[in-house]
């Protein structure tokens, strides 16, 4: 039974290393400026794990297939080395694989959030609020109207809670349920919440970031593919959470131009 | 001092009633038994909520017989609607989390062995220790009064979320009576695990027998030490964090509600709560746990591979040390789980490099465990397979740790299948192998009689194979994209994954299904079984130096001395190839430790 199980373990590891070696599961393509230090730190994390997870169970195996035999009269040993050869390997092979793991990984989190975005940037604000994304563009003055979270209304469509009587700057805002961005042009993303937690998840640009309810989040990104992608929200917000979804449409900058155009005349 | 401390401090009376003895016991070992007991329950029932789940994943519109019954609103004409999949999804973890490995591996063993493994008559204080148990019973039935009251229970995850879990039913069906319920059990919970730690803590440093220094104490009685510590330190966070929460919806206070917040068209009531407070306040208790779930199964698996490899653990020093390690570590990790939360990004890269240096004291327990089994003589039996089983799954969820170990690669992976892939393998399945482990080594001793060794091992294939089909498709769902928590799949990149998700359900179905096998042998062995032998592995610790099962005060008012480590295998004695640790044999091991 030992040798069945030895073999077990092994067609599982090897059965489990299939998809991943054949990258049969992925994520989506990458349309973004930062992602591919993402995926190559991804993809690097993958070649250890891989290796440790197969080397550890393939040497389970192992020995539990020649160490289960009866062998009367036959006496213990010992591991030649002992514990401190293992807890040497241990801190030299897994403390350098993980510092340089989290050396490199640095360099991915860097190019997110610990450069500011250019000052040529587009804003664009997302609210999140049970069970829908919104978006607001500033309309030509370039500038938000203040949000007055007493008017935020679903049932008169005030998503924002603007008031354009009294503000000015609320006057020309676009706001719109789909977002859609020009390519290749930075986007300074301004993030808040309504109501409760949600997420802004877009596997394909490599984005990913709670809404904090009493907390202004800022987010930069550059879309490189023009295409049609999807936000999911990643944070369980309420019984409609499952559904809690928006379109991304990465456009040509006359493309967008005129979407924004036709949304503003909406308005 | 040892000896006398052991027996005059724990002393009490052997039962007269049926009540006293069976019911508010004093007993550890009884108390132990109704952990058990309760563990088992909740197991069943969280297995349940489980299949109900996986099925409605599968087969969205499936009517599934009865279910109405459950929840009239939740399933109209038997058919889930995506809240009640919520509700059932929190209550699974909840069942599964606190009252299943928690219970278990921790409080059941843990007040069945752990003072006959130091050598006393019981705990330090007994009447502590049953409330410990009927405290925590309490909680286990106020969490299932929550089933009955307003809408059902929560529907907020176990981590219960500010502000969703904080402003009341206007968030959703269960967030008002049914988060109160949720925190207040859990307060309740805490408090029953703050008993249990208060015991276990004094039992291991002062009620130690003549002759048991720390060291000779055993891996088990170690790893409880250890994880009654953590229990100590964090389930005092949560029961804090879970009263603030229950002052959110009662008191009219704003702990975890930020202003402004319009939920439904209505300006909510609420001014200065942070919703991150929360979030902090939860996983400083909430990391630890993982550990509290998985640290006992650590030591049960390491007594139990020790007896049947006939040889001590390369080092038990090391072993102990890196539990250690793991326990200290764990109040300093928690903040992976928070990476993209919104707390500030270099507080991101703080948390992720002891969460990456976790991964050193893992490996050196996986190494160890590895390398004690060159040159065993390894039995195997169905407490070893568990066993070895064991160490297969945590290998495979310890590997996904380096990824989820990354804020960068967090931006990919949070909130998918890949983290439920994740923390099933090692503080669910791991910990559940380490229960079953216990069980198929402990029970003649807890019973005084065998289990069906057949059938454990047809359990074992059906559980090890299954659970492999179940939680490895859930890593690469993740890899793809798939956000865990959601009822069904209507985004367009998530569609093409739900023939995966039918297939996971059909092995969850097996694998939950083949957990009868045991539900069986247990029940079965348990009036029918083979009469067990005080020592049927030929095992060494103080456990089984005394009959199965125990009498009242353990040792028969024997004062016990112990002369040995824990595992004096693989010697030559007058027993054969192994020394009892109270045996005052005196016999020439190579594996003695300085």
């Amino acid at each position: 039974m030992a040798k069945f199980f030895a073999v077990t373990i092994l067609v599982i590891a090897i059965l489990s290393a299939i998809p991943i070696v054949r990258n049969t599961w992925h994520p989506v393509e990458d349309i973004s400026t930062h992602g591919q230090a993402i995926d190559d730190q991804l993809s690097e994390t993958m070649w250890e794990a891989g290796i440790s997870f197969l080397a550890s169970q393939i040497l389970l195996a192992w020995l539990i297939w020649r160490f289960s035999s009866n062998r009367a009269g036959e006496k213990t040993k010992s591991f030649p080395g002992g514990a401190m050869g293992l807890v040497a390997a241990a801190f030299i092979l897994v403390g350098v694989e993980v510092l340089a793991l989290g050396i490199f990984g640095v360099k991915a989190w860097a190019n997110l959030y610990f450069t500011p975005p250019g000052s040529d940037a587009m804003p664009v604000q997302v609210q999140a609020g049970q069970f829908a994304f919104y978006f607001r563009y500033p309309g030509p003055d370039g500038k938000f109207g203040p949000i007055h979270a007493d008017k935020i209304s679903e049932a008169s469509q005030n998503f924002f809670g603007l008031d354009p009587d009294s503000d000015p700057d609320a006057k020309d805002d676009i706001v719109t349920a789909e977002m859609a961005i020009p390519v290749n042009r930075e986007i300074r993303l301004l993030m808040h919440a309504k109501d409760v937690s949600h997420s802004f998840y877009v596997p394909a640009l490599r984005i990913h970031q709670d809404f904090v309810p009493g907390l202004d989040l800022q987010i930069h990104f550059t879309a490189t593919k023009i295409g049609r992608y999807e936000i999911v929200c990643s944070q369980l917000c309420g019984l409609g959470h499952y559904n809690m979804k928006a379109y991304l449409d990465v456009l040509s900058q006359q493309d967008f131009d005129d979407w924004l155009r036709k949304e503003a005349a909406m308005q | 001092m040892h000896d006398m401390s052991a027996h005059a401090a724990a002393h009490h009376g052997p039962p007269t009633s049926f009540i006293r003895k069976h019911i508010f016991s004093l007993d550890h070992k009884v108390i132990g038994k109704q952990y058990y007991g309760l563990g088992l329950v909740a197991v069943i029932i969280g297995m349940v909520l489980s299949w109900l789940m996986r099925i409605h994943l599968g087969w969205t519109n499936a009517a599934i017989p009865g279910l109405h019954l459950l929840s009239k609103t939740g399933a109209p004409g038997d058919v889930m609607t995506p809240e009640f999949y919520l509700q059932l999804m929190t209550m699974h973890a909840t069942f599964m989390v606190f009252f299943v490995l928690t219970v278990a591996p921790f409080a059941a063993f843990g007040n069945f062995f752990l003072p006959i493994h130091t050598g006393a008559e019981d705990m330090p204080f007994p009447h502590f220790n049953m409330m410990s148990f009927w405290t925590t019973f309490v909680a286990f039935c106020v969490m299932i009064l929550s089933f009955f009251v307003g809408d059902g229970p929560t529907l907020g995850g176990w981590t219960q979320y500010a502000p969703l879990s904080a402003v009341g039913s206007v968030a959703g069906p269960g967030q008002g009576a049914g988060v109160v319920i949720w925190a207040t059990s859990l307060a309740i919970f805490c408090l029953g695990q703050l008993f249990g730690a208060l015991n276990f803590i004094p039992n291991v440093l002062d009620l130690r027998c003549k002759g048991m220094s720390l060291w000779r104490l055993p891996l088990p009685t170690w790893a409880w030490f250890i994880t009654s510590c953590m229990g100590l330190t964090s389930f005092s966070v949560l029961m804090p964090a879970c009263i603030l929460l229950i002052l959110d919806h009662v008191a009219g206070t704003s702990f975890f509600v930020a202003s402004n917040l319009v939920i439904n068209d209505q300006l909510q009531p609420h001014s200065g709560g942070s919703t991150l407070l929360w979030q902090h306040l939860f996983w400083f208790f909430g990391h630890p746990e993982v550990y509290i779930a998985i640290v006992p199964g650590m030591g049960i698996v390491s007594h139990v591979l020790i007896c049947n490899m006939r040889k001590p653990m390369l080092s038990h020093r090391v072993l102990v040390y890196s539990m250690g390690a793991l326990a200290v570590l764990s109040y300093m990790v928690y903040g992976h789980h928070m990476f993209v939360s919104g707390m500030n990004p270099f507080s991101s890269l703080l948390f992720s490099f002891p969460t990456l240096l976790i991964t050193i004291p893992s490996t050196i327990i996986v190494l160890i465990w590895i390398g004690s089994l060159y040159g065993a003589k390894l039995r195997i039996n169905s407490a070893s397979l568990f066993a070895l089983g064991f160490i297969s799954m945590f290998i495979t969820g310890g590997v996904s740790g380096f990824f989820l170990a990354q804020p960068s690669i967090q931006i990919l992976l949070h909130a998918t299948y890949f983290v439920v892939a994740h923390f099933h393998f090692t503080m669910a399945i791991a910990a559940l192998f380490g229960i079953f482990a216990g069980t198929y080594f402990w029970f003649p001793k807890m019973w005084g009689r065998m289990m069906d060794e057949t059938l454990g091992k047809v359990h074992f294939w059906c559980t090890f194979v299954g659970t492999y089909a179940i939680f490895m498709p859930f890593h690469y769902l993740g890899l793809a994209g798939n956000v865990r928590r959601y009822s069904s799949f209507p985004a367009d990149y998530m569609q093409s994954f739900v023939g995966v998700h039918k297939f996971i359900t059909i092995a969850a179905l097996f694998t939950g299904a083949a957990q009868l096998i045991f539900f069986y042998n247990l029940i079965h062995s348990r009036f029918r079984g083979k009469p067990a032998p005080d020592n049927p592995w030929q095992a060494t610790s103080l456990e089984w130096s005394i009959p199965s099962p125990p009498p009242h005060d353990n040792f028969g008012g024997r004062h016990v001395v112990v002369y040995h480590d824990p595992y004096q295998y693989g010697v030559e004695s007058s027993t054969g190839d192994y020394v009892m640790q109270d045996s005052p044999e005196q016999v020439k091991t190579e594996h003695e430790e300085a």
